[in-house]
């Protein structure tokens, strides 16, 4: 497999092109947190329910490249049904994995393992990175 | 096409890398290198004040390129303000002149086709001071037109700032004939020369512009350094933007006074270096010949489009484009999918709103890729350029895009 193709797998694809809870809802209960990258054009929000230390909901709406919608999409459907204590971990561990830095390999990441091809593309990884990083702070 | 005579003047690219880049930052060729390296190497000094040699010669350097800059434009050396970069340059007339003059209910002139630089410090002096911001309309091509520029000029017209060549575009503006009219108003000038400086003859005089800006490394020289024309009589009338050393002619408890321009805008100690690596920059370019820069740009630009237009699956946005400046998207691909393609194969461009937003607004897209040619590009990068876009087309055709 090829650098690019690694990047581009096909789960990866997959939700770019079928982003799973996508679209906000209008809920004063929900938190909302957006970021946006002038110097690429992406701008990501994200929106999370919680109820009693549980993500009950997190959905997400943008644009931006394929990485960043997916990793979204991915995300959206990984943390819902997580503690917060328990999507923090995740989160942090993720956005070390993508970046290249050091991350605990026994925290499973699920479907978001597939981001790992990120590392090989320094370039890109801000692209994965944006909507949990904008999910962290919905939690905050 | 002959070899390209200069690119191996220039030591990037002996790893055979293939750079279309130029609009963000030019290559730097060897002699702006040595003029750059002789600074550091072999004098290192402070200018305006040391008595030993070093310092004598470091000061005739930088005035004399400030005299190289001055005949390079037209101007008169003391109309010649070193500054860090365009953005510098522009900000400077946003802080001297226009927070200075502007009053509420004054009127300031854009364009959707200014960079950044050319839009936020007005979009700034518009807000402390309740001056209003009025664009031109873009005609259907994107231009800034001398007869959609009378539209929004009138009475209450303090300045016009414009961009002379859109950096995402690659238009160039007729910004003489609106100059001319913007006088008629008393409207002041300020001209964003930063990708036109490279590419075309800017002749201050001729232009009568106000304020003119650009950058040292988009015109092969090195980082750090711009340079902000400024019409004498406006230079001498307004205050400093910074206090501090050297801009200073007597210091004292109650009142201290400043140097004549250009002096007074340049506190404390400039990129020396930089300055005198522009001046080499400046003489690489006069060597060729600005004109002959412009018909090579012009011919490799040619060849580049004439095979682009024959790629179904991309757009180009700026076909009518003057300056080597190519804009195009993938047709369904984000342009950062599509550039980390590119730079896998080692072809340099850049992707994304380009300090542009307000561009990319009117163009009804979040972002696109840009290749920008200068005179170290050939034919043969065109052809590498032109096969990797139809390679890219089918990757992301096939990926599903």
């Amino acid at each position: 497999m090829t650098g690019l193709d690694n990047l581009y797998r096909e789960i990866i694809m997959e939700h770019y092109k079928n982003p799973r809870n996508k679209g906000l809802v209008e809920n004063q209960d929900y938190r909302l947190f957006r970021i946006k990258n002038p110097s690429c054009g992406d701008d990501i929000t994200i929106q999370t329910l919680v109820v009693d230390g549980i993500i009950k909901d997190c959905r997400h709406i943008g644009h931006g490249c394929s990485i960043s919608m997916a990793s979204a999409s991915v995300l959206t459907e990984l943390m819902i049904g997580k503690s917060v204590e328990e999507a923090e971990k995740i989160a942090d561990n993720y956005l070390n994995m993508v970046a290249n830095k050091e991350y605990d390999e026994n925290i499973d990441l699920e479907e978001a393992e597939v981001f790992s091809g990120v590392r090989q593309f320094p370039a890109r990884i801000k692209c994965a990175s944006i909507a949990w990083v904008a999910f962290k702070d919905t939690l905050k | 096409m002959m070899n390209n005579p200069w690119k191996k003047d220039f030591p990037q690219l002996t790893d055979g890398s293939v750079y279309f880049d130029t609009a963000a930052t030019s290559l730097k060729p060897q002699s702006v290198i040595e003029a750059v390296n002789h600074y550091y190497h072999d004098l290192s000094a402070n200018i305006h004040r040391g008595m030993y040699e070093a310092a004598v010669i470091t000061t005739e350097l930088y005035e004399r390129t400030r005299e190289t800059v001055a005949h390079f434009i037209n101007a008169n050396p003391e109309e010649v303000i070193y500054t860090r970069s365009t953005t510098a340059g522009l900000n400077m007339v946003s802080y001297i002149y226009g927070l200075e003059k502007l009053n509420e209910g004054d009127e300031i002139i854009v364009s959707e086709l200014e960079h950044h630089s050319s839009f936020l410090p007005w979009q700034n002096v518009a807000k402390k001071t309740g001056a209003l911001i009025r664009f031109i309309e873009l005609n259907q091509e994107g231009r800034i037109t001398v007869e959609a520029f009378k539209k929004v000029l009138n009475d209450k017209t303090k300045v016009v700032a414009l961009t002379y060549v859109s950096n995402v575009m690659g238009y160039i503006t007729p910004i003489k004939e609106i100059i001319e009219l913007a006088h008629q108003y008393q409207a002041i000038v300020i001209v964003d020369a930063a990708q036109a400086i490279q590419h075309i003859k800017v002749d201050v005089k001729d232009l009568d512009c106000d304020f003119l800006a650009f950058s040292g490394h988009k015109m092969l020289g090195p980082t750090g350094i711009g340079i902000l024309f400024g019409k004498y009589a406006l230079l001498k009338e307004l205050d400093p933007m910074e206090y501090g050393g050297d801009m200073n002619e007597d210091v004292n408890k109650d009142v201290s006074t400043w140097k004549e321009a250009p002096f007074k805008f340049e506190a404390g100690t400039m990129p020396i270096a930089s300055v005198l690596g522009l001046e080499a920059a400046i003489r690489y370019i006069e060597n060729i010949g600005i004109q002959n820069i412009h018909e090579h740009v012009t011919k490799v630009h040619r060849y580049a489009l004439a095979q682009l237009n024959q790629i179904s699956g991309i757009t180009i946005y700026n076909k009518g484009s003057e300056t080597g400046i190519i804009s195009f998207n993938i047709d369904n691909v984000p342009s950062h999918d599509a550039i980390t393609f590119f730079a896998e194969k080692k072809v340099a461009l850049r992707a994304g709103q380009h300090c542009a937003k307000l561009i990319c607004d009117w163009l009804g897209i979040y972002s696109c890729m840009r290749a920008s040619i200068y005179i170290y590009n050939t034919y043969k990068d065109v052809d590498l350029l032109v096969e990797t876009v139809k390679q890219a087309v089918e990757y992301f055709q096939e990926l599903g895009f």
